[in-house]
């Protein structure tokens, strides 16, 4: 594909903190490479914010490899903008002709409250990864890794699920704000191995407790998260997770 | 766990709206089939509504359908509240919405609009309920002038409600029609994400059932939606008298 260069307008959400209400403010950036991604693009912007001595927009990245799930940005109505399977990061601007006018808002979620302008506060994942998602094991030599046999279609599902990078998106995209998606993916790959299944009763009654107490809506299966997901988790994961939701609960001792 | 915590966990919630919307399904095949008995009274050998007066008699005497009729209102009444709390439940998660909707991506505009179809025919039953239920069960079978509406099957001496004529009267006006045949397509559409969604809330994930739940829930909607749409119309073209 051709390089390009570009002018563009975008509509930025701008909030100083979580207390704060925030509104859109309009930026135009100039002489933009179609080579660069999306982030590099903020990064020249902000370089400019500073020079004139204005406050930088902040967004949240880290790798920009697309394999860390830290870049969260919902650009023109869409996680992630609007590339199949991508992360911010990898989404480059030849995704954008001259002129366009790009809207980039924070993922919108009661339990994913804004900190300050396109970054919101996670943590709310790791609260559910800790309360379950993880296997029990006791220290010691490691085991063999053939001594524990796993059925070659498990062990390529269990890896599809575990492919969830939690950045967020599912929720994002989700119109009830269900975190059923990357629920469904930690609960999953755990279910699906051997190494799980000791706890798997207690595993996903604990995490969806969580889930719950954390503020996340419920799954009414539109799909909307999977068309988003930059891992492509399938919502097949979730009829799994009602599926281990449902004989943990109605098997359950007392 | 406790019952409690069991049902009012998210997915308890939604294993609620399984349930009873997979009992509502199966009553729909009944209510469906027996009305379907109206189709008797057409061209030269109608049956001027007999057979179809015997079958909803049958079901408006026989104890153990008077039964089940106690438990399809309790599930309906579940099916109804519980879906408005879940709708208000879900939509209080986003208190900030987005400039930009994230629009039909993935999703279909149907599976988004689960609470307002679900409104929609729960506003249709009342009129429903008005219409034919109340009648039969409480007020009587009349007609416009109040007169007790009987049926007599033929040969023999057995009175029975004449349900039939009942249904000729309320759908020879045109604005009946309209509502019912509204109701209808609300109903195929709440059918078409509700069918297959409520097997996968219910733990279904296995590729092969999963694939087969959505075939036929998409045939099981449209076959019962447009059955139930055509009701209304035969009699007011009056292919059926």
């Amino acid at each position: 594909m051709e390089h390009y260069n570009m002018n563009l307008t975008l509509k930025v959400w701008r909030q100083r903190n979580s207390k704060e209400k925030g509104k859109f403010e309009t930026y135009k950036v100039e002489n933009i490479s179609s080579e660069m991604s999306f982030l590099e693009m903020f990064d020249v912007l902000n370089e400019r914010l500073i020079l004139e001595g204005k406050e930088p927009i902040a967004f949240d990245h880290d790798c920009r490899e697309g394999i860390c799930g830290s870049c969260a940005m919902y650009i023109n109505g869409k996680p992630h903008g609007p590339w199949k399977a991508n992360t911010v990061c990898q989404l480059h601007m030849r995704a954008f002709k001259d002129s366009d006018t790009i809207v980039v808002e924070p993922w919108r979620a009661k339990a994913f409250p804004v900190i300050k302008d396109l970054v919101v506060d996670r943590s709310a994942f790791d609260r559910i990864i800790q309360s379950g998602g993880f296997v029990s094991v006791n220290t010691g030599n490691a085991v063999d890794a053939n001594a524990v046999a796993v059925e070659k279609e498990n062990a390529d599902k269990a890896f599809a699920a575990a492919a969830c990078i939690g950045c967020g998106a599912c929720v994002a995209a989700c119109k009830n704000s269900s975190a059923m998606l990357f629920l469904s993916a930690k609960v999953s790959h755990l279910a699906l191995l051997p190494q799980g299944n000791p706890e798997r009763k207690t595993r996903v009654v604990a995490m969806l407790n969580q889930m719950d107490k954390e503020g996340f809506g419920a799954c009414t299966f539109t799909n909307a998260c999977e068309a988003t997901c930059p891992k492509e988790i399938s919502v097949m994961n979730i009829a799994r997770l009602n599926q281990e939701y449902f004989v943990a609960s109605f098997t359950a001792d007392k | 766990m406790t019952w409690k915590q069991i049902f009012t966990s998210s997915i308890g919630k939604k294993i609620t709206m399984a349930l009873t919307g997979v009992f509502l399904i199966l009553f729909l095949i009944v209510h469906v089939g027996l009305n379907a008995c109206i189709w008797n009274a057409t061209g030269k050998n109608s049956d001027h509504g007999r057979m179809f007066n015997i079958a909803a008699n049958f079901m408006g005497t026989m104890v153990v359908v008077r039964i089940i009729e106690i438990g399809l209102f309790v599930f309906i009444f579940i099916h109804a509240i519980q879906g408005l709390f879940l709708e208000a439940y879900n939509r209080s998660k986003r208190n900030v919405q987005y400039a930009i909707n994230y629009g039909n991506r993935g999703s279909t505009w149907y599976s988004r609009s689960m609470g307002l179809l679900g409104t929609l025919i729960l506003l249709f039953l009342i009129l429903h309920w008005i219409n034919f239920w109340i009648p039969s069960r409480f007020t009587g079978v009349k007609d416009q002038n109040g007169n007790i509406m009987e049926f007599i099957v033929p040969g023999t001496n057995i009175h029975m409600h004449n349900l039939f004529a009942l249904m000729q009267i309320t759908f020879s006006q045109l604005w009946v029609v309209i509502v019912y045949v509204l109701g209808c397509i609300s109903l195929g559409f709440h059918l078409m994400h509700g069918f297959s969604s409520a097997f996968k809330t219910l733990g279904v994930h296995n590729k092969r059932y999963v694939s087969m739940l959505r075939g036929f829930g998409y045939t099981f909607s449209i076959i019962v939606s447009l059955a139930f749409a055509m009701m209304p119309v035969s009699f007011y073209a009056g292919w059926v008298k």
